[in-house]
């Protein structure tokens, strides 16, 4: 018995203990970034202060950092449910775009659906846009052909060359001054957005998005057979439950959490479709993904990291006249931050 | 022959785990040119004796001494530089890596420019001489357990290791095998080598050691010269009383009338790897009766198992489950119409080592279980199922939250028994069940195997324990090269002919059916 209480203490001071350390190294990046600010002959605790006076000082601010942490969530939601079985979705960003296409595509072709159906259907348009675009990665590997990690990350290419093939082609704004964008959405497709921010409804669908997984993951006979594929592979189909089935599930479901990112930055930030969509966002929410090692706090507090260091990279080009790639230091050090952290997981066990 | 002083002693040793006194005071002595054993039951402490001799742990008190001078064994390392090596229960090697590669690895002044060849050489000049056949250059993934463990001893024989320890060598080897290990001690013998193997099988011991010290409850029960010990008076130093060993009742209910619950007609696999595909098979089995599957590890018995849970598709002929056609079925579906499976190895192939003991208990019947279509689970009818299956097996009930991993192996064995009897099988595919268990416990998971069987399920038993399988077959049948060779009755066959058959030095007995 006391060898058990043993066992489970261990595992709450390893939670505890992983959090503290994660601090500290995150503390060790900061400095190590002060560092390279001195380089550049600027006072890095005047910049350190602007950027978190900037993005958490100020009501503006804030609102502007949950912006960004909309779409990074979902990605890193799209990449988090299918890591639940080891699968390595690395194309978020290609997910994203397909359903920022599927959303166009319902916009502009069905602006005479009565108002309470129309956005809800291009919601679905964009989960099912991403989560198509998904599970054929998912479908290859269940069928054993294909590496999900490599049909996922060829498919980003794919993806964005199909977007460009659209807006520089048949959705072409002819009002644009040749500008490669599809034409504005009608008002009835922006998403809605709150107390005059630019914080959108997407934000709702993140958060539940993100209970919906916990609760299905730790309440449900799916999430109990996610879970043990997770760890047993071969056990769990020895006790009948399909590996197959979820791999192309799971696979479905996070394409169309990115879906829903590509969904929303299309309706509610840009109000059309642009092959400039997206920064990246699918490869970030990889990161944050991997940071939070799936875990749906976690997400949310990753991604909140992630989305004050990029709001922080503007401030410093504003006034500081510091590039804004500069801030990618920031971001490289924090993933060494992840990668020691993993290294430590590694050897540890 | 025997030196007059020890070439390693250990004297005192003792070890605490919370909560356990692993090893108390114990003392040990091991001369060049012996084997000597190392008996006891489940958690008696022979392991972590031996794990404190080969530098895994360290001892709290105590000492070492070898050819009578006390050292310090700190690490693995040290205990390989004192030319102690030793083979775990798990075996550490690479699976992706070739036999030769894996070998090189463990070698000590590896140069830099590998020379393949060389190592090939020796090792095929030292697996000729003791029997222990491996193809150097096969991937070590696609060979079974038994033979790994060649390679294992292999490694520490060309590492040039002069005592030899073994945590439970026999444990997954096929009878023909464990007399080749055995073959394999008596030249190590005649070499001067000295050999410590752990083990809990009694029959063993007493064919092959030449010293055999029993453990009990992390304390030396006794020491007896081989030629001295009976299988009694071991006992009696395992156990401090007698147990009595499992009697055999056959049931006397007729089973002609019965329709068979499982039948394989004709049914053919794909061979995998180095293993063999199923040729042709012929099976039956009837409500209430023990069909045994002999045969070299190998040989089928797993694709066997694994056709008849669905698992491996049958690439041709036809398998019928209570009257239905399953060729096609799904696991889950086959499960479903009450399926169960042992396996041979619970770590690996039926558990979930970080998930909690009662989830484990909910996975092999997760529909069953959950309630709302899938949207929660019915947590208290999994423990009330878990506690009253455990206590119908006279098993211990473990606490039901924790990881089933951090429980020891003979207790994972324990609750995944427990789990695959819950809910009254009608078939039970029974790989290797008792294989890792300690006496009591093999003695426990057989009454089950005959209480179910006597309660009116179709067990299929594969072992390599003929004995076993002697004692609890109503019918036997011996697999070769994925083929049925022999159909037949305990009584009607010899243990003998079944080995021949086995190893397939004796054509085709009445055909398969």
């Amino acid at each position: 018995m006391d060898k058990v209480t043993a066992g489970i203490d261990l595992f709450r001071n390893k939670r505890v203990a992983s959090v503290i350390r994660f601090s500290g190294l995150f503390g060790i990046a900061l400095l190590v970034f002060a560092v390279v600010l001195l380089v550049f002959g600027k006072n890095p605790i005047r910049a350190y202060v602007d950027i978190f006076s900037a993005t958490l000082g100020s009501s503006y601010g804030f609102s502007e950092v949950l912006v960004k942490m909309i779409p990074l969530a979902l990605t890193a939601l799209a990449v988090a449910i299918p890591s639940r079985i080891w699968l390595i979705n690395v194309g978020g960003e290609g997910q994203l775009f397909i359903g920022a296409l599927f959303a166009t595509w319902g916009a502009i072709n069905f602006s005479n659906l009565p108002a309470w159906l129309f956005l809800p259907w291009i919601s679905i348009l964009g989960f099912l846009g991403g989560g198509l675009w998904a599970s054929i990665s998912g479908f290859l590997r269940a069928k054993g052909w294909a590496s999900e990690t490599i049909s996922t990350l060829l498919m980003n290419y794919v993806a964005i060359l199909l977007v460009n093939f659209f807006v520089f082609g048949p959705w072409k704004d002819p009002e644009s001054a040749n500008y490669p964008q599809s034409i504005p959405f009608p008002d009835a497709a922006i998403l809605p957005s709150f107390f005059g921010s630019r914080v959108h409804l997407g934000a709702v669908l993140a958060i539940v998005g993100l209970i919906l997984f916990h609760f299905v993951l730790s309440r449900t006979r799916w999430g109990l057979e996610m879970r043990a594929i997770g760890i047993n592979q071969e056990a769990a189909r020895r006790n009948g439950i399909s590996t197959y089935r979820y791999i192309i599930l799971l696979m479905f479901i996070g394409g169309g959490m990115a879906g829903l990112a590509g969904m929303g930055e299309v309706s509610a930030i840009h109000g059309q479709l642009r092959p400039s969509l997206s920064p990246g966002l699918g490869y970030t929410g990889f990161l944050i993904s991997w940071m939070a090692m799936g875990n749906p706090l976690g997400i949310v507090a990753a991604a909140f990291l992630i989305s004050v260091i990029t709001a922080g990279g503007d401030i410093l080009q504003m006034t500081h006249r510091i590039p804004g790639a500069a801030v990618h230091i920031l971001m490289a050090l924090v993933l060494f931050v992840v990668l020691a952290r993993r290294a430590g997981k590694v050897g540890g066990k | 022959m025997m030196s007059s002083s020890p070439l390693l002693s250990l004297r005192g040793i003792t070890k605490a785990f919370p909560a356990v006194l692993a090893n108390d005071h114990v003392d040990l002595d091991i001369f060049s040119g012996e084997v000597h054993a190392l008996l006891g039951e489940n958690g008696a402490g022979k392991s972590t004796l031996m794990k404190i001799l080969y530098g895994f742990y360290r001892a709290d008190s105590g000492e070492i001494l070898l050819s009578g001078k006390p050292v310090q064994i700190r690490s693995p390392h040290d205990a390989r530089g004192y030319r102690i090596g030793m083979v775990f229960q798990d075996f550490i090697l690479i699976p992706a890596l070739t036999v030769a590669e894996n070998i090189a690895l463990f070698l000590p002044n590896l140069p830099f420019i590998l020379d393949n060849a060389s190592i090939v050489n020796r090792i095929e000049e030292i697996s000729e001489r003791y029997g222990l056949q491996v193809n150097p250059k096969a991937l070590v993934w696609r060979l079974s357990v038994g033979e790994r463990q060649k390679v294992e001893v292999l490694k520490l024989l060309l590492a040039d290791a002069k005592i030899l320890i073994l945590d439970e060598p026999t444990r997954s080897l096929a009878p023909h095998e464990v007399e080749g290990l055995f073959q394999v001690f008596t030249n190590l013998r005649r070499d001067g080598y000295a050999v410590a193997f752990i083990t809990h099988k009694l029959k063993e011991v007493l064919v092959c050691a030449d010293r055999i010290t029993v453990m009990r409850r992390g304390k030396v029960a006794g020491t007896l010269p081989g030629s001295e010990a009976t299988e009694s008076a071991l006992i009696s130093l395992m156990f401090g009383k007698t147990i009595d060993e499992f009697s055999r009742k056959r049931s006397e209910t007729p089973l002609e009338g019965r329709n068979p619950f499982l039948e394989l007609k004709m049914v053919s696999t794909q061979p995998e790897g180095t293993g063999w595909g199923l040729k042709d098979i012929n099976l039956t089995i009837k409500p209430g009766e023990i069909v045994g599957v002999a045969g070299v590890s190998g040989n089928g018995q797993k694709e066997l198992g694994d056709v008849v849970l669905g698992i491996e598709k049958c690439s041709g002929g036809a398998k019928n489950l209570g009257g239905q056609d399953a060729t096609h079925w799904s696991v889950a579906r086959v499960r479903g119409r009450g399926v169960a499976f042992i396996p041979e190895d619970p770590l690996s192939m039926a558990a979930f080592p970080w998930l909690s003991v009662q989830e484990n208990m909910a996975m092999a019947n997760t529909h069953m279980y959950s309630r709302q279509r899938g949207l929660s689970m019915d947590w208290e009818a999994v423990r009330s199922d878990l506690q009253a299956s455990l206590k119908r097996l006279g098993f211990n009930i473990p606490p039901f939250y924790v990881p089933l991993g951090i429980l020891s192996g003979g207790n994972i064995q324990r609750m995944i028994l427990a789990r695959e009897m819950a809910h009254n099988p009608k078939l039970i595919i029974a790989f290797y069940p008792t294989r890792g268990l300690d006496v009591q416990s093999a003695v426990a998971a057989r009454k089950v195997l005959v209480a179910s069987r006597d309660s009116g399920a179709g067990i299929l038993l594969i072992s390599e324990d003929l004995g076993e399988l002697f004692a609890l077959s109503d019918r036997l049948v011996v697999m070769f090269r994925g083929r049925i060779v022999a159909t037949s009755t305990p009584k009607d066959i010899s243990m003998k002919d079944v080995g021949y058959l086995m190893t397939g030095s004796k054509g085709e007995y009445g055909r398969s059916g």
